[in-house]
């Protein structure tokens, strides 16, 4: 399917909401759908699932601090039909910050998802084993955000 | 006088038998590993329960050095991620600048770049298989493919001067033009390897132990391969058409003729097969290119301060290990705002604890060596 055509069928699933999803125009070439983290999870298993989308493999799963924000980007791709979307999800609470998980969706992002809490301090709810991957338990900070102060110039000089 | 037998208590077999799961460390410095990789295997016996790994012993935090430095500069740290795809990681980036800054790049260095790149793949394959062979007891292999591997690094070096990590390519091109004995170079070693690879199933595929170690061991479902997002060899061994050379064709792959070796048994032995497959066919794409390498510049002239247009930009290549992407997020400055590296060995590395529990601690040195992980590659 093309960008439009995608575009019209996950319109379609919620032409009785308007809420807690719209699709966003960038410079980029993936169709691009934000999604309010209350329906990421609704929304990524419908992808999954649905006959006409069949989004089954994840290939990138990407942290991100916007500055105000703090989000999840997920790349998707279907093996079987041979399209692509973006999917984009964020908050607005940078201190207390929770996402559900899409590791039972997508297994992949198990080990992703892990990467992510440990560099952006994103809490993955239900996550099946949310521990330090790449730092250290006593590391404190979370070093890929904007915020972050590195004192001894450990990664940037 | 007779002993009186029937006082005596006999212990349970059971009770004297039984097991317990326990906790062991493979690693971070373990031979097989090739790397600082730490498992924490949970075993029975000699059952492999669970395994958890636990990663960052070789962590540099690439992706934040990336916010600081120009995009010329990043080019540089890519091939200290998966160093034997060190060409093909350089060029990741380098194709994601050029699709940014919408560069026409000329057909001499799509070309040369294709050739470098699957004499990469093979250079990294024999090394990779050179080390199954030892992993499983076979000494003998590591030096046959060493010996072969080593044919290629004497071209890299004549071309640009090292050996590993690269760093032939740029934005825009390559770094300089290759060297008058690259073409002839290039056909001795084809010529030499048509011979030398059969001699590889002749000491290794055919071999009974190997067999034994390899066939029905480790094994990856279709559907979970593309569940846990395995790429490269470990999932076209599984039957999953993966290939990015075929899903989106860059640099010269469009004009080439090539096969993606498919195999459904999903065990050790079809990752195996697949990469023997590869190699074939990568001779097969060097053959087609190598007396056709058109005229022309090696690079384009890029500004010295590259700034790519706000946006976000993604670019996938295939390493020999599997999909590589890159993905670009710029505000419009000379430094990008993110960079995120999908790197192939940290997918691939999710899907070892699904395929390793149940069976024996011995095998997961082979499956491990199927997987061809990278350790600089998973933690970047």
């Amino acid at each position: 399917m093309t960008n439009v055509q995608l575009q019209k069928t996950i319109i379609k699933w919620f032409d009785t909401e308007t809420s807690g999803f719209e699709f966003t125009e960038e410079n980029t070439e993936f169709l691009t759908l934000t999604v309010s983290k209350e329906k990421l999870h609704e929304i990524a298993t419908k992808l999954k699932n649905a006959p006409e989308t069949q989004f089954d493999y994840l290939f990138c799963e990407t942290g991100m601090d916007w500055g105000d924000n703090l989000g999840v980007i997920y790349h998707l791709r279907s093996m079987e039909l041979g399209h692509e979307m973006v999917l984009k999800v964020y908050t607005k609470d940078r201190d207390n910050v929770k996402i559900d998980t899409v590791c039972d969706i997508w297994r992949t992002s198990e080990l992703h998802e892990r990467e992510i809490h440990d560099l952006f301090g994103i809490e993955f709810n239900n996550h099946p084993n949310m521990k330090a991957l790449i730092l250290t338990d006593e590391w404190e900070g979370y070093p890929l955000r904007k915020d972050y102060v590195d004192p001894i110039n450990m990664i940037v000089k | 006088m007779e002993i009186e037998t029937k006082n005596i208590k006999q212990p349970n077999l059971k009770d004297r038998f039984k097991t317990e799961e326990y906790m062991i460390n493979m690693g971070p410095q373990h031979p097989a590993t090739h790397g600082v990789l730490r498992l924490i295997l949970t075993i029975d016996g000699e059952i492999i329960k669970k395994v958890e790994p636990d990663l960052g012993y070789i962590h540099r935090s690439i992706e934040k050095m990336c916010e600081r430095d120009s995009y010329q500069q990043i080019v540089h740290l890519t091939d200290r991620m998966d160093y034997l795809s060190s060409h093909i990681n350089n060029e990741a980036v380098s194709l994601a600048v050029e699709k940014a800054l919408q560069l026409e790049i000329p057909d001499r260095v799509k070309v040369i770049r294709t050739i470098i790149a699957e004499l990469t793949r093979i250079a990294s394959h024999t090394l990779w298989w050179g080390v199954f062979g030892m992993d499983i007891g076979a000494l003998t292999t590591y030096f046959y493919g060493f010996r072969d591997r080593e044919m290629i690094n004497d071209i890299f070096e004549e071309t640009c001067g090292a050996r590993l990590t690269m760093n032939y390519n740029k934005p825009g091109g390559l770094m300089f033009d290759i060297h008058p004995n690259f073409v002839n170079r290039v056909k001795d070693f084809v010529a030499h390897f048509k011979t030398k690879l059969p001699e590889y199933d002749r000491l290794l595929t055919g071999n009974i132990i190997f067999q034994k170690r390899t066939k029905g061991i480790g094994f990856l479902t279709k559907e979970d391969a593309i569940s846990f997002g395995t790429t490269g060899p470990v999932s076209r061994g599984s039957g999953v058409a993966s290939d990015i050379r075929k899903i989106h064709p860059y640099s010269a792959y469009e004009r080439v003729d090539f096969k993606q070796p498919l195999y459904h048994e999903g065990d050790n032995l079809a990752r195996y097969k697949v990469r023997i497959d590869e190699m074939w066919e990568s001779l097969s794409i060097i053959e087609q290119l190598i007396d056709n390498i058109p005229e022309g510049d090696y690079q384009v002239p890029t500004k010295a301060v590259i700034k790519l247009p706000k946006g976000e930009y993604y670019q996938r290549v295939e390493t020999a290990r599997g999909e590589l992407g890159v993905y670009i997020n710029s505000e419009g400055n000379k430094n990008p705002y993110r960079v995120k590296f999908r790197s192939p060995g940290f997918s691939n590395l999710s899907v070892l604890n699904h395929i390793s529990v149940g069976s024996k601690i011995g095998d997961l040195v082979a499956i491990m060596a199927t997987l061809d992980l990278v350790i600089p590659d998973i933690d970047r």
